[in-house]
């Protein structure tokens, strides 16, 4: 047998049908759903007069409209259109009978938390979600990216997706990293590297030391951003670590069918021999903190450097750096470090899980929140939200100042009320820097949840290891 | 789903490269339930102020280009969030087809289900035929889905690539649900063998 990545053992695995031309049905095993990608999907379900395919297999949370404030199943909380998709969604989890954990559920919480958390997302499966942050589930060594409305009707009616397969590129990060730089760093440094559309026609497999040596948490947060890399999916093998992660959870197997989907799941990585359309290689130990400056998630420096002028770039980029810099506000040759913020946000499927609140609460712990700044912290999920009370995590954040907030999207793009007003400024956990993600004319630089709580404590973006 | 075959129209130039999904439609529009009446909002945040006002200088509200069919642009068009809004957005607006050096993954499938016509050509071909866009309302080029080809106004004939499944589906209008369900043997066989081999799944 010829040597295979471990895209293409997963690929191999759900074909099932092929035709001459190579276009294949790939076969689904989880269809995550949300309130905002879904409706016209439903709708035209019905129009058709069609049924879920594999309701059992479909599961649904409303994450990108809720608010995060207290009381907000009082529907007044919400603006009517927000209210009516979330309204949508409920009525057709119930109508076609798929799995649903609504907004006053302790499980409810961003679609890409929640579905690894319950132990949906496993090892070798194909995972897909009108959702481009799909791409988190590759962390279990799943293939999962991000589909439209027409392919989510797909899905919903057929259970599988029009294909060709991608090529298989190759991103690894050897040695340690150096203290201070996390897995969002990783992620952000290499997309500053292949630019955001290095990855455009492959699949990413993460390997190396560096990425070994992340907890799951990590690793979600490195293959999240395989979007803003271009790629269609970001991969990272299934370890030991990954099967102490889903072991036990809700939707896990059990028993026998533990053993049985072991046997499988160790068999998930890339063949030695193997071939790769690409190959990129960081080492980690030259990785350090990063921050973005402009307004795509590949304007990314070390937060040691200084905001770079048009005439650094070439072609498009050139006139794309002229609009960005004036979009947010910043001279060429200014220090990355003395950029003033208004706003931090730690949250999102990015980063809104249990550790990177552990990394903020270190930070936070025995400080304030700066004058004039607002810090908004939300959880990625009910169960994030109640871990992090009991772990004394919550305490830390509302002594410092900081607002600690319901689960859901929030102002990662800012689809409910939590959003920038024009011109703020935000150190942002999140995963997206475009013009007016987090709010009409607000200007966000991405950065891991330490440096954002860094740069919450000191008005201004700051290196956080220099915070002793 | 509306037929592709040939298109002659204007070309509206939109030089910016990462052209993302946030600009072609900014996510206070993705709070409807429809995939109709979009194309007021096509890129409105590039195209309107606060107030509503139309920004004179956005490609799309000068005179020239007020009924472009056709967007040529920078490189990595449609990158970012998968919404679908934006091919909808497009295509109500009346853009049936965008040509750039690269698209992004999510947003190049979904243009395929909504009858638009993305259309990949090298960085010099797009330059010439931006060039060509600048000309406005009088340049109008050709695109001839059958024959692959897209014409300048001076009648420079450039050839693209297309997935033949994909252009079968564009040329004749198919939806590819009902195409799939046509294999819906396929399907059962396949989920019969995974009950057996992977029934944790």
């Amino acid at each position: 047998m010829s040597p295979k990545t471990l895209y293409d053992k997963i690929w191999d695995a759900h074909v099932a049908h092929e035709a001459e031309d190579g276009t294949c049905l790939l076969y689904i095993d989880r269809h995550l759903v949300h309130e905002v990608t879904s409706p016209q999907a439903f709708e035209g379900l019905r129009l058709a007069d069609r049924e879920v395919h594999s309701p059992d297999k479909t599961i649904a949370v409303p994450d990108h409209n809720v608010p995060t404030t207290p009381g907000r199943e009082d529907p007044a909380q919400m603006t009517e259109e927000s209210r009516i998709q979330v309204e949508a969604l409920d009525k057709n989890a119930r109508d076609f009978g798929i799995h649903y954990y609504p907004v006053n559920d302790i499980r409810q919480g961003i679609v890409h938390i929640v579905g690894p958390e319950q132990g949906w997302t496993l090892p070798g499966m194909t995972v897909v979600c009108g959702d481009s942050h799909t791409a988190t589930h590759g962390a279990f060594g799943a293939l999962a990216h991000g589909i439209g409305t027409s392919e989510v009707e797909h899905v919903l009616a057929t259970q599988t997706l029009i294909q060709k397969k991608s090529k298989n590129m190759k991103v690894e990060i050897t040695g340690k990293l150096k203290p201070g730089v996390t897995a969002k760093d990783i992620t952000l440094a290499v997309i500053g590297k292949t630019g955001t559309a290095g990855g455009t026609g492959y699949v990413i497999e993460y390997c190396g030391e560096a990425i070994r040596d992340l907890s799951m948490e990590g690793r979600m947060t490195v293959c999240n951003m395989a979007i803003e890399g271009g790629a269609r999916a970001g991969l990272i093998a299934p370890d030991e670590k990954t099967f102490e992660y889903i072991k036990g959870r809700p939707h896990a197997p059990k028993g026998g069918q533990w053993e049985q989907a072991m046997e499988w799941w160790k068999t998930l990585h890339s063949d030695d021999d193997a071939h790769w359309d690409k190959i990129v290689t960081l080492k980690g130990e030259e990785i350090e903190p990063v921050v973005t400056w402009g307004t795509s998630p590949e304007d990314v420096l070390p937060i040691t450097d200084v905001v770079p002028s048009p005439e650094d770039f070439t072609g498009g980029k050139v006139e794309a750096a002229k609009r960005a810099l004036d979009y947010m506000g910043l001279t060429p040759g200014q220090k990355l470090t003395d950029i003033k913020v208004d706003a931090v946000f730690v949250g999102s499927c990015t980063n809104g899980r249990i550790e990177d609140l552990r990394e903020v609460a270190k930070v936070l712990k025995g400080r304030k929140v700066a004058d004039g700044v607002r810090m908004m912290i939300v959880p990625g999920s009910g169960l994030v939200r109640e871990q992090a009370e009991e772990e004394g995590l919550a305490e830390i954040f509302q002594e410092a100042g900081a607002e600690w907030r319901l689960a859901g999207c929030s102002m990662c793009l800012a689809m409910n009320p939590d959003q920038l007003a024009p011109e703020e400024r935000c150190a942002s956990t999140s995963n997206r820097n475009f013009e007016g993600r987090q709010g009409y004319k607000g200007r966000t630089h991405l950065m891991s949840p330490a440096m954002a709580a860094a740069a919450a404590v000191t008005g201004h973006l700051t290196d956080v290891r220099e915070l002793t | 789903m509306e037929k592709f075959d040939k298109l002659s129209g204007i070309a509206a130039p939109m030089p910016l490269v990462n052209i993302d999904t946030d600009m072609i439609i900014p996510k206070v529009f993705l709070k409807t339930i429809k995939r109709s009446g979009l194309g007021v909002n096509l890129f409105d945040e590039m195209r309107y102020d606060r107030d509503g006002n139309e920004i004179p200088d956005f490609v799309l509200n000068k005179p020239a280009y007020r009924e472009a069919q056709i967007l040529v642009a920078g490189d990595n068009f449609g990158c970012g969030s998968s919404r679908e809004h934006a091919p909808w957005a497009l295509a109500d607006f009346g853009i049936k087809a965008v040509i750039s050096t690269s698209f992004a993954d999510i947003f190049f499938n979904n243009c395929f289900k909504n009858g638009i016509l993305p259309i990949v050509l090298p960085q010099e071909q797009v330059d010439a035929l931006m060039k060509d866009a600048e000309k406005g309302a009088n340049a109008r080029m050709e695109i001839d889905l059958e024959a692959q080809t897209v014409t300048s106004s001076d009648g420079d004939v450039f050839h693209f690539e297309v997935d033949p499944h994909r252009k079968h589906c564009l040329l004749n209008g198919l939806d590819d649900i009902g195409l799939t369900l046509e294999k819906s043997a396929s399907i059962d066989a396949f989920e019969k063998k995974m009950a057996l081999e992977r029934p944790w799944v």
